[in-house]
């Protein structure tokens, strides 16, 4: 029996021959990530273990650190202030080069710069001190979060324990259908198999429908697969993959393919002319509708930003519905990077924003997780491009948001109610 | 780390499902970074009203849990975002076990770096536990949960086990390690050393 893409990195990564699902192993990390939540509370256990007399002067490997600013800036507050300053004297006692500072040049979401800016290759191993590190696995490499502990022991040692996940296999067949996004496949997936459908187990993607699918779209399922409880996503590279890499000059690595004898633990096929415009309804990314049987819902707010719904492709699609019109209501635009916001700009997709009432915002996690820039009152309903609904997520415990694709969002910033973008006349 | 001891107490019910990190610690906590102290942050928006008070109706303001260090509650706790603070805030609010029928895999991870015990229980268990209102008696070393009137045995991979026990946390345990683990680096021919 073969091994899938998953079991072939990180067999690599652990000096085995083979890796089974549920082996323990010990692997060698390639890179990782701590942004301005996870770096302070990683800061805090070096404390800890200086206190214990544990020696952390230094890095396993700076080289291979990178880190984000994007939870709370541009500052949101003195504490926000306070923990950027932790940062940069953390990256400036460490040597680590790849420190992405607001206010800067190139900043943003850490999940958006890891692929933006390459930071992350095919068949590495990488590590995040965020859930939504999934997110990177589109590019064929193995990617998970880990809490505060985990990484400060990674950034010591630059190992990690894992235990091997079994792998679910999405198949998708044919091209998705115009007014049908990657979002919507994967909101039907997560209602399919529930918020705990893939807990501890990979969620790999495949089949002519991702073939078809540019990075961009491909970087929203992976990313959402932390909404199922995944350990990790992933797809296999291919020319897409190679060409996105490319065009930010990467081209060095060693692509990691399953053999074709692989298992799977189970396969699910999917046929994309059958797919639609869907929503997650409060409170649960699982609770999911097509996007025309919630057409009463009345809106308060539009908010197209976050590592899942604020990327290049999104914009574009946005700003196809958003063309010529006038929005509604309230509606935010957060590109989830600098370079995303530059080419938005370059592409003349900025203006149409502007001219249909958006207001466009710094890159940030802003209101995805209820820290800033646009986060809910008592009762308000929104709906966002983003990846969490849970009650309180964004803003007020009491308020409620709806995740839908880009062309949904936008759709409904036209109406002021929850439109399928057909649907738009 | 706290070596962890035996642990006796009436078992908090949490009645509910997918309970995710952002209930267990909201945003607005995020920013602080020290490790105590998180305890009067735990489910901020289901524990006080709008006014800060504690709400009669959550469970964790029934005087008849005051003092439980265990959390009883239902399946894929702590899913959501990979925040540790989590695991800090049940901690500090006194929290050494939690039982549940399935826990999401990074707050379950983040649990043992912390000192406390995340039990997975069969529903079935699950279920008879929620019916009972008794004390019960959580003892690692045997792998047990006591109630007054049958023991029921929990599952626990062996290397999380001794350092719950021993109150190592992963990094004290692979720096005890650390002379075998630079030996089999030396001898394994994808050393990175």
């Amino acid at each position: 029996m073969g091994m899938n893409v998953t079991e072939k990195i990180l067999s690599r990564a652990s000096g085995k021959a083979t890796v089974s699902p549920e082996d323990v192993i010990f692997v060698n990390v390639d890179k990782a990530m701590i942004h301005d939540v996870s770096g302070p509370g990683v800061i805090k256990v070096f404390e800890k273990l200086e206190q214990k007399g544990i020696n952390t002067d230094k890095l396993w490997d700076p080289s291979k650190v990178w880190v984000a600013e994007d939870h709370f800036v541009p500052s949101a507050d003195m504490i926000s202030a306070q923990n950027i300053v932790l940062l940069s004297n953390f990256t400036k006692k460490y040597g680590i080069e790849k420190h992405f500072k607001y206010g800067m040049g190139q900043y943003g979401i850490c999940h958006t710069l890891s692929h933006e800016e390459a930071l992350v290759l095919p068949g590495e191993v990488y590590v995040g001190g965020d859930s939504h590190t999934n997110t990177t696995g589109a590019l064929g490499a193995f990617a998970a979060g880990l809490g505060h502990t985990d990484i400060a022991y990674v950034l010591l040692n630059g190992k990690i324990w894992f235990k091997v996940p079994e792998t679910l296999y999405f198949k998708l067949n044919g091209k998705l259908p115009e007014h049908v996004m990657a979002k919507d496949f994967i909101l039907k997936i997560i209602g399919d198999i529930g918020v705990d459908g893939a807990s501890y187990k990979t969620m790999q993607f495949g089949g002519s429908g991702i073939s078809e699918m540019v990075m961009e779209e491909r970087l929203t399922l992976t990313n959402m697969t932390t909404e199922a409880g995944a350990k990790s996503g992933i797809i296999e590279p291919d020319q897409e993959t190679r060409d996105y890499l490319a065009s930010r000059g990467a081209t060095n690595y060693n692509e990691v393919k399953g053999d074709s004898d692989a298992a799977y633990s189970k396969i699910y096929e999917y046929e994309a002319e059958q797919l639609e415009p869907t929503v997650a309804k409060p409170y649960s990314p699982q609770n999911i509708s097509p996007a025309r049987d919630l057409s009463n819902v009345e809106l308060d707010k539009a908010y197209i930003g976050s590592c899942t719904g604020a990327k290049l492709e999104d914009l574009r699609a946005v700003a196809k519905i958003l063309k010529g019109q006038k929005v509604k209501i309230r509606t935010e635009i957060l590109p989830a990077a600098i370079s995303i916001y530059k080419k938005a700009m370059k592409e003349g997709l900025a203006e149409i924003f502007l001219d249909a009432g958006v207001t466009i915002g710094p890159p940030t996690c802003g209101a995805c997780c209820g820290a800033h820039m646009g986060v809910l009152a008592k009762d308000e309903v929104c709906i966002s491009t983003t990846n969490r609904n849970f009650p309180g997520r964004m803003g007020h415990v009491e308020s409620k948001t709806y995740l839908a694709s880009p062309l949904v969002v936008a759709a409904s910033a036209i109406r002021g109610k929850i439109t399928d973008p057909r649907d738009l006349k | 780390m706290e070596p962890f001891k035996p642990v006796k107490s009436i078992p908090t019910p949490l009645d509910k499902v997918n309970v995710d990190t952002d209930q267990i610690v909201p945003k607005q906590f995020l920013k602080l970074v020290q490790k105590t102290g998180f305890g009067k942050h735990l489910f901020f928006d289901w524990r006080y009203d709008k006014n800060e008070k504690p709400r009669s109706d959550f469970i964790l303001n029934n005087p008849q849990y005051r003092g439980s260090k265990i959390l009883l509650t239902r399946e894929n706790f702590g899913c959501g975002s990979s925040r540790e603070h989590a695991a800090w805030a049940l901690l500090d609010y006194g929290f050494r076990v939690i039982i549940s029928s399935s826990f999401a895999d990074i707050f379950y991870n983040n649990c043992f770096k912390n000192g406390i015990l995340p039990i997975k229980l069969e529903r079935k268990d699950v279920d008879e536990f929620f019916q009972t209102d008794s004390e019960i008696e959580v003892n690692l070393e045997e792998q047990t949960i006591k109630t007054k009137s049958h023991t029921i045995h929990f599952d626990i991979e062996n290397h999380r086990k001794k350092s719950l026990l021993n109150g190592y946390d992963d990094i004290s345990l692979a720096l005890q390690h650390e002379k075998k683990i630079l030996e089999h680096e030396r001898n394994s021919k994808y050393s990175s050393l």
